[in-house]
């Protein structure tokens, strides 16, 4: 197989892995915390805390987790065929 | 008419306008013309990449419709709109590097391109361009009412009049400069919507007194509008999750959003434009959304879902600041049918025409017939959304739900699974479309789900079962090579 391949598919599961966890999280704030009677709600800036930690906090921290996975995990591979007409290309460019 | 509103608007109707014609010259110089009108000759940047994939996603719903709906349920509905943050990096992580290498490979530029090479099948080749032309038209309609009806609200111009404006800033841009164009104005209308996104969350909470204030208010008024459950409690848990598979993950079925796939320049793009792309992604529905429910404060008793948004830029913004922000779900509408259109035109030149019917056609009479055929479909579109039948709305209905369940395993598994064969993608293909169908009419929302999972268990299920099956076809050459 392909080398390239394999890295491809590793990162392929790390984006599905990513997605679940980012469920979770969406699911057990919204649900644990904004399951109980609305008076008994905290708030954070205002915002119900449910709502904060599933929804506000959920997203920066998704793309903090994003952006840590890309950077460290996610390997550069060229997508041409031959190397040398891609340096070719490059040089061009 | 509001002249404060509507310069702003038609500034930025005439700069895509302007833009559409300045790429145009780039394609005709260009070599490989259908790399380059359909794919911008595989050169996207992340940045461009990022914005031309959130634009193509943030459709008029995202805008207008959703905020909408979350004026009318409260929180709940945002929380539902945030399963949108994995399509920032869930498509681009699966479809990943491999879907890029592969097209390069076989030089595919449309989906179905990558189709017909890994399957080798000519009914996987016309079910899925069937299914896209028929299902794409329908949506492409339904965005254009939506162009129209706006710039309408904005102008005060006649219906007619105002969806003739639209479609022929449209069609100008994309006939002349193909996806090129598509994508440096996608671009542009992807900072349009951020900008946009950013200044009416701002001026809404600033108008409805501070977010506390305006919280405590929604609380008094009805407790379940600040509840996950939805004000009227419609909103259940399974309900709200299923919606990871229709606006989510599924959205890795989509050609329009799997095309751009193809077309990152190198995998550094594709890194960036992950993070760039989830990030803006997640900041526009979760700001245009949480602007809906605010908006209840600020401007109590809007009947009409789709008025909330328009009225609320009038109240809380200065005239040209709001025209501003108005420009944003229209850049998001266009920006959306534009894509759409040059799939759907893509489909029928490359994927039946070169394939099925003239082979051996010249480059130049591909070129006149792209261009051709993107302007017909555009004035058929034009003609049907001045008084939509009621087959296209509802055709339309199905079109995304429909699209994610025929396509996404054949895509995925393809992609990912040696074994899967043609004769699982095509039953996967009808499968999906079909059951969709059927579910939506006669059972929806089973088990309350929403239609779009069950659909997209089933043609799972076809996939595996009738690959497994006829394990002794021949199998597609590119698995023999080694390519998946």
């Amino acid at each position: 197989m392909d080398p390239r391949f394999k890295i491809s598919n590793r990162e392929a599961l790390m984006g599905i892995g990513l997605a679940v966890l980012n469920f979770i999280w969406w699911y057990a704030f919204a649900y644990g915390l904004g399951g109980k009677p609305v008076r008994e709600y905290h708030y954070i800036w205002g915002l119900p805390a449910w709502f904060f930690y599933s929804c506000v906090a959920g997203f920066f921290v998704f793309s903090i987790l994003v952006y840590i996975m890309v950077k460290f995990f996610f390997k550069d591979v060229p997508f041409e065929d031959e190397p040398e007409r891609q340096n070719l290309k490059e040089e061009q460019r | 008419m509001n002249w404060e509103v509507v310069i702003p608007l038609l500034a930025f109707l005439i700069g895509m306008f302007v833009v559409g014609i300045y790429t145009s010259r780039q394609v005709q110089s260009g070599s490989g013309f259908l790399q380059d009108y359909f794919l911008g000759g595989r050169h996207l940047g992340g940045f461009v990449l990022a914005l031309t994939m959130v634009a193509t996603y943030g459709s008029a719903s995202s805008f207008i419709g959703g905020p909408g709906i979350a004026y009318k349920l409260g929180l709940g509905w945002v929380l539902l709109a945030m399963a949108q943050l994995v399509t920032g990096y869930f498509t681009l992580a699966v479809l990943g590097k491999k879907f890029a290498i592969v097209a390069r490979k076989i030089d595919a530029v449309t989906l179905i391109d990558f189709l017909k090479a890994r399957y080798e099948n000519k009914w996987v080749v016309i079910f899925s361009a069937a299914s896209i032309s028929i299902f794409l038209f329908s949506a492409t309609a339904a965005q254009w009412v939506g162009g129209g009806r706006l710039i309408e609200s904005f102008t005060g111009v006649s219906y007619p009049v105002a969806l003739l404006i639209f479609s022929f800033s449209v069609l100008v841009y994309v006939i002349a400069g193909g996806f090129r164009a598509v994508v440096i104005t996608d671009t542009l209308m992807g900072i349009v919507m951020f900008i946009g996104t950013l200044v009416i969350l701002a001026g809404t909470i600033i108008a409805g007194g501070g977010v506390p204030h305006i919280i405590s208010t929604l609380a008094a008024e009805n407790p379940n509008l600040i509840s996950p459950y939805g004000a009227d409690k419609s909103l259940t848990p399974m309900y709200v999750s299923s919606f990871w598979l229709l606006v989510g993950v599924g959205v890795v079925g989509l050609p329009q959003i799997s095309v751009r796939a193809m077309s990152y320049r190198n995998s550094k793009a594709m890194h960036q434009a992950m993070i760039i792309g989830t990030f803006v992604v997640g900041f526009i529905m979760l700001g245009m959304h949480l602007t809906g429910v605010f908006a209840r404060v600020v401007i109590p008793g809007v009947d009409i879902g789709d008025k909330v948004m328009p009225m609320l830029a009038l109240k809380v913004l200065p005239g040209w600041l709001a025209g501003i922000v108005l420009a944003a779900p229209l850049a998001a509408v266009m920006s959306t049918v534009n894509a759409i259109l040059l799939i759907v035109s893509s489909s029928i030149v490359k994927d039946i025409f070169i394939n099925y019917i003239k082979p051996e056609a010249s480059q130049q009479s591909i070129k006149r017939l792209s261009f051709s055929v993107t302007a017909i479909i555009g004035i058929l579109v034009f003609i049907m959304a001045l008084n939509p039948p009621d087959l296209l709305i509802w055709l339309n209905l199905f079109s995304f739900g429909g699209l994610e369940a025929a396509f996404i395993w054949p895509v995925v598994l393809g992609l990912y699974w040696r074994r899967g064969n043609a004769a699982g993608a095509v039953g996967s293909i009808v499968t999906g479309v079909l059951s969709y169908i059927l579910l939506d009419t006669f059972a929806p929302n089973m088990w309350g789900m929403h239609t779009v999972v069950l659909p997209v268990v089933l043609s799972l299920a076809a996939y595996i079962l009738l690959s497994l099956v006829s394990k002794n076809s021949p199998q597609s050459s590119l698995v023999k090579q080694g390519i998946i």
